[in-house]
């Protein structure tokens, strides 16, 4: 993959870092099959360029964007834990910019409270999305308040291990939010639409009852089916012990702010 | 002599030891896979997800004996004990995974798994149902249980059996087929029981 110019992370480090193939053998990315290998073996052929973006709804500026004049010219690396809802974990230095600087470039209308995200939809090469059975409705959607759009650890990632992001991490842009459920990071976005109603969300949709709109990291609110006060560390091997779940995945200082008032057992 | 007694006629001569040995393979070659880096970047639900669907798969196989003797004649009884037995050997190395290399040990999460996840509650009691099943597979039980009671307890692998596919599609997100067959199959196989019954009691009825 073609290297990209960036800046190096000046933060702190969340944990090792998962190697490369770690990172690009391991995901949940429905569109190309239920499986964590089907990703990788099946996304090698999407075609990602031409890519362009479509950003509407509550904005000043609307438009349908070619990918290229939407990535500014000076990335950033971002090195988050991304913890899964599945109770896994693994540490991701990706490379991208935040999604604010895009969002103000096209000029949020007072009324806009949400940002509602849609992935591509593209069923001759995307194989998950063929056939008799369907495992979501598509295109998935997810969605973020306003203000968690515009939070500074909100990016908009186009890389990986300072390459252009592969194709099964989500190519050629996708959203990270390090302190939610690693499904609310949408992959190969086409469309960002602002809105004033909350924004529908492809797993609350499924099951409302598991998956909330915020789907924050909290160890302290289980899943319905499964514990999350603790983690496996996707990378450790056979023997890894597993390690305790931080609230908002070790964001807290960052974001707690956010919900000030907020019932996160009810608001889950 | 039709096919299926001259199949008959051979399986009479194929041991049932060397099942056992083939068997235990596929678990052997999983803790290799995860010992050596084959089981991708995490082993751990790898090992336990698939000695879980082979337990499955061989519970079906265990249920699939009768049904292929009433419909094609074909005697495989012989072996069923054997493909039980290995079918509770994955069971309880899908429990150990849990218990050791997925929770560690950590005996407050599995209390709360155990008392508050119906999935798991599930599992544990399909597990459960299926140890005197296992402990009375030898024919000496069959000798002193006496068959009534003998065939009671092993009743229990249809429950288990159901069990077993119920908490493999609780487990997962969305509604994937994998498991939505499994225990599609395990209901037919189970349902198919009571139903050839009540039809032969019809028919005796009739004549």
């Amino acid at each position: 993959a073609a290297k990209l110019d960036y800046r190096p992370f000046a933060g702190e480090r969340p944990g090792e870092l998962n190697s490369f193939e770690d990172i690009t053998s391991y995901n949940n990315f429905y569109e190309f099959g239920l499986g964590k290998d089907d990703p990788k073996r099946l996304a090698g052929g999407l075609t990602t360029s031409p890519w362009s973006v479509t950003i509407d709804g509550l904005v000043a500026k609307p438009g349908t964007y070619a990918l290229e004049d939407l990535v500014p010219a000076t990335l950033e690396e971002r090195i988050y834990r991304l913890r899964c809802v599945e109770a896994w974990s693994m540490v991701v230095p990706w490379i991208g910019f935040e999604l604010r600087t895009l969002l103000n470039r096209v000029e949020p209308l007072g009324s806009a409270k949400y940002v509602a995200f849609e992935t591509l939809v593209r069923p001759e090469e995307m194989p998950g999305q063929k056939g008799l059975f369907q495992s979501l409705d598509w295109p998935y959607v997810e969605g973020l308040r306003l203000d968690e759009a515009m939070h500074p650890l909100t990016i908009l990632a186009n890389g990986l291990y300072g390459e252009e992001l592969p194709n099964q991490n989500g190519a050629p842009l996708r959203l990270v939010v390090p302190w939610k459920y690693g499904f609310k990071s949408i992959k190969s976005i086409v469309r960002i639409t602002l809105t004033e109603d909350e924004p529908p969300a492809t797993w609350n949709l499924q099951a409302p009852n598991e998956y909330g709109f915020y789907s924050n990291v909290n160890p302290e609110v289980s899943h319905p089916r499964w514990s999350q006060a603790t983690e496996r560390v996707v990378g450790g091997g056979l023997f890894a012990a597993r390690r305790d779940t931080e609230m908002f995945n070790g964001y807290a200082d960052e974001v707690a702010g956010l919900y000030a008032g907020m019932d996160l057992s009810k608001f889950y | 002599m039709t096919l299926a007694q001259r199949i008959n006629g051979s399986l009479r001569r194929v041991p049932t030891w060397p099942g056992y040995v083939l068997g235990v393979i596929p678990a052997a070659w999983l803790w290799y896979l995860g010992l050596t880096g084959g089981l991708g970047p995490e082993p751990v639900k790898a090992l336990e997800h698939e000695l879980g669907k082979i337990a499955l798969q061989l519970l079906v196989a265990s249920l699939c004996v009768s049904p292929i003797l009433w419909v094609a004649r074909v005697n495989l009884i012989r072996f069923r004990r054997m493909i039980g037995l290995l079918a509770f050997f994955y069971v309880v190395m899908h429990f150990a995974v849990y218990l050791f290399l997925d929770l560690r040990l950590n005996w407050a999460q599995i209390g709360e798994d155990l008392t508050k996840r119906p999935y798991i509650i599930l599992g544990a009691i399909s597990l459960l149902a299926l140890i005197p099943v296992a402990l009375t597979s030898n024919d000496r039980s069959v000798r002193r249980l006496g068959s009534a009671l003998w065939g009671r307890i092993h009743w229990l692998v249809y429950p288990a059996s159901i069990g077993a596919a119920a908490h493999y599609l609780w487990l997962v997100k969305a509604w994937p087929l994998e498991p939505i067959l499994y225990l599609a199959i395990m209901v037919g196989l189970v349902a198919w029981r009571p139903l050839r019954k009540a039809a032969r009691t019809r028919q005796r009825q009739v004549a």
